[in-house]
């Protein structure tokens, strides 16, 4: 247990464990195969591999890494079409880092950049706004994507650039909503999950509530998170323990940043700008129906989709690449043919090599540890 | 992006478009507060909060203790300095 040394309470966390083994060993007589808990959200899995939670707990729990990092789920086909908007003269094209780096069928963002197209990074929508104000001869083009968790940040600009007037910016909406995507995750017929840590900043917009379909239909636990290592480990002790009871409901160890109810504020700009797509396509999984939002109609000035008549296309990801069963818990990622020899955080295949947040990239920086704590 | 960074508000920049400046251990940078008002709880009020931001949005309110714990995590992550650094660098827009 060398990592749980490195906790600020080293105490909680070697308690959490003990708790955690107790448990299992309750559990585990009646089961023939490991305890299957995924998380959704990418920042857990940053913050497992980070402080190497895995290597802690018994071998009787697995822990699968989710489809919760929206950068590693951008198909190519999207990536492709966004550099072909950045790569028009007039178009200024601005995104968060780890988009830029993404693979494309041509190129990612950042060699189009290299290349000469204008590409900039930023820090927020409201800093590509500002730069449409800045430069009203240019077309600015904002690549949004996220979660629940980033899609007001976008909506709210699109409502401010409408209030100034501003029309030379748009957004390329990628963003995705969490809840047919664990549905469509739950219906896959080759996973087999005891249940699930809930996205925690995903959850402090939507709430508890949407998830209730995972206790009541699918009769599969679930506790939204929180992320710092104290925060995983109470949260798997209390998937665990709803398990042992035989309960499947829907827990919020992240209350202090969760409300039930989600955020008003932030829920109403999202329903005045965005609706729901018939279906999207993800990087490794395909289409998943009504897993994405599109900018509705009263704000298609603000829709780079329909300023630019960009094409859709899909482009099937490439065939060395086996995302798709890494991020369905199929393979683990050191399985991929392709992982740490063609496929790499410097020049990933791959999107989930690309955000630390991603299972690839995440085992590729710190699988040292994990195996060193599981030796210690 | 998705872990956000606690910061706290000093200062009201446009209550209209409900804009203030944050101080992220250091850094300082505008944000957006629309998300974290409310009629019992207006912008002018909003001075001294610690919250959670999210691309330049403050998504949510925490108490210090919280924040403080938070950003901490988010330092030994390499989380924050990731972050700080894009705030920084847009900053000079
Ligand atoms: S190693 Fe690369 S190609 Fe293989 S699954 Fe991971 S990201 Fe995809």
């Amino acid at each position: 247990m060398k990592y749980v040394d490195e906790f600020r309470d080293r105490e909680k966390a070697a308690t959490l464990v003990k708790k955690i083994q107790g448990l299992v060993s309750e559990i585990a007589i009646t089961k023939d195969r490991p305890i299957a808990i995924m998380e959704v959200c990418g920042g857990h899995t940053h913050s497992i591999f980070r402080y190497g939670i895995e290597g802690m707990l018994p071998k009787e729990i697995e822990l699968v890494h989710g489809p919760g990092c929206p950068v590693c789920v951008l198909p190519m086909g999207r990536i492709d079409d966004c550099v072909a908007v950045a790569e028009r003269p007039e178009v200024i094209c601005t995104t968060f880092g780890d988009a830029m780096r993404v693979p494309g069928s041509r190129k990612s963002l950042l060699q189009a950049k290299a290349d000469g197209a204008d590409v900039r990074m930023v820090y927020s929508p409201m800093d590509s706004l500002a730069l449409a104000r800045k430069n009203p001869d240019r077309e600015v083009v904002f690549f949004g994507i996220g979660f629940e968790t980033t899609m007001p940040s976008t909506a709210l600009t699109i409502l401010q650039a409408e209030a100034e007037g501003i029309t030379n910016f748009s957004v390329f909406c990628n963003h995705i909503t969490i809840v047919p995507t664990i549905k469509a995750i739950l219906d896959s017929p080759d996973l087999q999950l005891d249940g699930f840590l809930g996205p925690g900043h995903v959850s402090m917009v939507i709430g508890t509530k949407p998830y209730e379909f995972v206790s009541r239909y699918y009769r599969r636990p679930m506790v939204v998170a929180g992320f710092e290592p104290l925060d995983v480990l109470q949260s798997i002790w209390m998937v665990l323990k709803q398990i042992k009871d035989g309960r499947a409901e829907i827990e919020n160890q992240y209350a202090r940043i969760v409300p039930d109810d989600g955020n008003d504020r932030a829920l109403e700009a999202v329903a005045k700008v965005y609706e729901l797509r018939e279906f999207f396509e993800w990087r490794g999984l395909g289409s998943i129906d009504h897993s994405g939002v599109r900018i509705r109609d009263d704000y298609a000035v603000y829709d780079a989709e329909q300023k630019f008549a960009m094409p859709n296309i899909k482009i099937a990801d490439p065939k060395s690449c086996q995302c798709g069963e890494v991020l369905k818990g199929v393979i683990k990622p050191w399985q991929c043919k392709v992982f740490g020899t063609a496929c790499t955080p410097e020049t990933p295949l791959g999107a989930l090599m690309v955000s630390s947040e991603g299972a690839c990239a995440a085992y590729y920086q710190y699988g040292g540890i994990k195996k060193q704590a599981v030796a210690s | 992006m998705c872990l956000g960074i606690p910061g706290r508000i000093v200062k009201i920049d446009d209550v209209e478009k409900k804009l203030a400046t944050v101080d992220v251990s250091g850094v300082k940078r505008q944000v957006n507060v629309a998300c974290v008002v409310s009629d019992a709880h207006p912008v002018e009020s909003c001075i001294g909060d610690w919250v959670l931001i999210h691309v330049g949005f403050a998504m949510s309110r925490i108490n210090e203790a919280e924040a403080a714990e938070t950003l901490k995590i988010l330092h030994e992550l390499g989380e924050a300095q990731a972050e700080m650094e894009a705030m920084r660098l847009s900053g000079a827009i």
